[in-house]
């Protein structure tokens, strides 16, 4: 009986994350548009609804309207099951994800481990979408986006290889415990550059501008989700800002402190944004990074392919390798207030 | 309870999986089988409280390995009939290689177990430390102090395998047309642009 108690717990634990997750992801979409017309000097979605709130819903209900078309000679099995592993692993891995000082569904050792696996895992739906559609398109838009996020998923590691020394945990509460303090007692000081390539990879890993080779209208048009259609694009589209999210709040635990306010700490303005909660400052740094994802995406032109695999394993990766002998030395000297 | 029935739905997934990479039409289903057999093997773990070797599982052979794989799989076009022509033929053969591991894998496990010393060994080594329930800190300990030698040896093995891979795959042919990355990072503005003054045109039809 308090087994089963317990499970439905873990259960409410998982859809009160997992509901608002999605939320953000429509409003992800509605503030890119916006944001990008504002750039552009547009005025963006304004119809449905107030200033066209409700057009993230909008948009859902005619996804879910529209048939799904299989294609001719696809594997049907692997093609329905793509969508579903992109976007499995874009929720799992928020099960380790503290919101606040002690909001996490998964408090376990490994955390930054189970991280890097569940995100690694993320590329069987784009290969198999490629693969089961039976088109070249696909096929070749597959193989550019799979080589891509394998790639980065490198220096990403190392990356994260840096916070763990620097907080000699895999625990994500530990990570962000051993951030205490005021905004330069964070890791992205002591470990700028491994932040600036974690940021890179990141932004290279969700195949988002100016990294997005994995389509390209000229070339391979959609790639490898150019045969899906309705539903099945829509949940496509859903794993790519999923990601984006989970990039973003991955960056704001492992380099900004989590939960941690700027002020944390300091004589006068600590106490004064003391009544915040944790989960806010968590939010608005996620929001920071969101909102670099869009600025990059109004701003950057394209690299060309190339380009993207050297910067990946010609400069980001040998950066990592150096500053982690950096980070061991900086531990070894008890550097500064970090370590 | 609950705990020995996850153990029996992820053994019997395993099972299958494991039987579906060897039977699967498809070389694709097979990897796919095989990625599948890793996962939940990788679960198994998890129940036995090898966290770190779970996860690492699911890391380097689901996230890694599998994938360079598939990519290889998707790109041959496989006739599966001259692969399947000579599965009758060698079937006593692998039968007998099967039962061969089984009996080796019994032995080593019945010694193990027997005397107990799998796991104390371990533990005894990584005792000062007193990570209690931690894993990881228990096998990073253990790896840098008892076992540094073979480690590291382990590490320049790969590192030559790793170079090996490529000075064999990387040659340069001569014919091959490549960019010079450096010369196109190196460019300025006044290398490719040329500004040219021109007085502009009087529109006189008007």
């Amino acid at each position: 009986m308090s087994g089963l108690i317990e499970l439905s717990w873990i259960m409410a634990k998982i859809v009160a994350l997992v509901i608002p997750l999605f939320l953000a992801v429509a409003y992800m979409t509605y503030a890119e548009r916006k944001i990008i017309s504002a750039m552009q000097l547009r005025r963006g979605p304004n119809r449905v609804g107030w200033h066209g709130l409700l057009q993230p819903i909008a948009d859902a209900l005619k996804l879910l309207m529209k048939e799904v078309v299989l294609p001719q000679n696809a594997n049907r099995f692997l093609f329905v099951l793509a969508p579903m592993l992109s976007i499995m692993p874009a929720l799992a891995a928020w099960a380790v994800l503290p919101l606040g000082d002690g909001l996490v569904i998964a408090d376990i050792n490994a955390g930054l481990l189970y991280v890097l696996a569940m995100t690694s895992m993320g590329v069987y739906g784009i290969i198999l979408a490629g693969w089961a559609s039976n088109s070249k398109y696909a096929l070749l838009g597959a193989l550019r986006a799979g080589a891509q996020v394998v790639s980065y998923e490198i220096a990403m590691g190392f990356a994260l290889v840096g916070v763990l020394m620097a907080a000699g945990s895999l625990n994500m509460g530990e990570i962000i415990r051993a951030q205490e303090g005021p905004i330069w007692n964070w890791f992205w000081l002591p470990l700028l550059p491994l932040f600036v390539v974690y940021w890179i990879s990141g932004v290279a890993e969700t195949n988002r501008l100016p990294f997005d080779v994995a389509e390209g209208e000229s070339e391979i048009v959609a790639g490898f989700h150019v045969e899906y259609s309705g539903m099945a694009f829509a949940i496509f589209f859903l794993a790519e800002y999923a990601n984006m999210i989970l990039i973003s709040g991955l960056a704001a635990i492992m380099f900004l402190g989590g939960w941690y306010s700027p002020f944390h700490g300091l004589p006068l303005l600590g106490p004064m944004f003391a009544w915040v909660p944790g989960i806010v400052w968590f939010v608005l740094k996620t929001c920071v990074f969101l909102f670099l994802y869009i600025w990059f995406r109004g701003t950057f032109p394209r690299y060309r392919y190339d380009q993207i695999m050297r910067l990946g394993w010609k400069v980001l990766i040998p950066v990592t390798v150096v500053w982690l002998v950096v980070v061991s030395g900086m531990i070894l000297t008890d550097f500064g207030p970090w370590f | 309870m609950i705990e020995k029935v996850i153990f029996y739905v992820f053994a019997a997934i395993l099972l299958l999986a494991a039987m579906l990479v060897i039977t699967a039409r498809n070389p694709v289903h097979s990897a796919l089988s095989l990625v599948l057999a890793f996962f939940t093997s990788a679960a198994l773990w998890l129940l036995a409280e090898a966290e770190f070797l779970g996860i690492a599982l699911v890391l380097v052979y689901v996230g890694a390995v599998m994938v360079l794989f598939l990519f290889v799989v998707m790109m041959l076009d496989i006739n599966i009939s001259v692969i399947r022509e000579g599965f009758a033929r060698y079937l006593p053969l692998g039968a007998l290689v099967g039962v061969v591991m089984v009996l080796q894998m019994l032995l080593v496990i019945g010694a193990g177990v027997g005397e107990g010393q799998v796991s104390l060994a371990l533990a005894d080594a990584a005792g000062e430390s007193g990570a209690g329930g931690n894993n990881i800190r228990l096998l990073g300990s253990v790896l840098y102090t008892v076992y540094v030698y073979p480690f590291e040896l382990a590490a320049i093995v790969l590192l030559l395998a790793i170079i090996a891979a490529i000075m064999l795959t990387h040659r340069r042919r001569a014919d091959t047309k490549h960019q010079d990355i450096s010369a196109q990072v190196r460019t300025r503005k006044d290398d490719r642009l040329r500004l040219v003054r021109m007085p502009s045109e009087v529109d006189d039809e008007r």
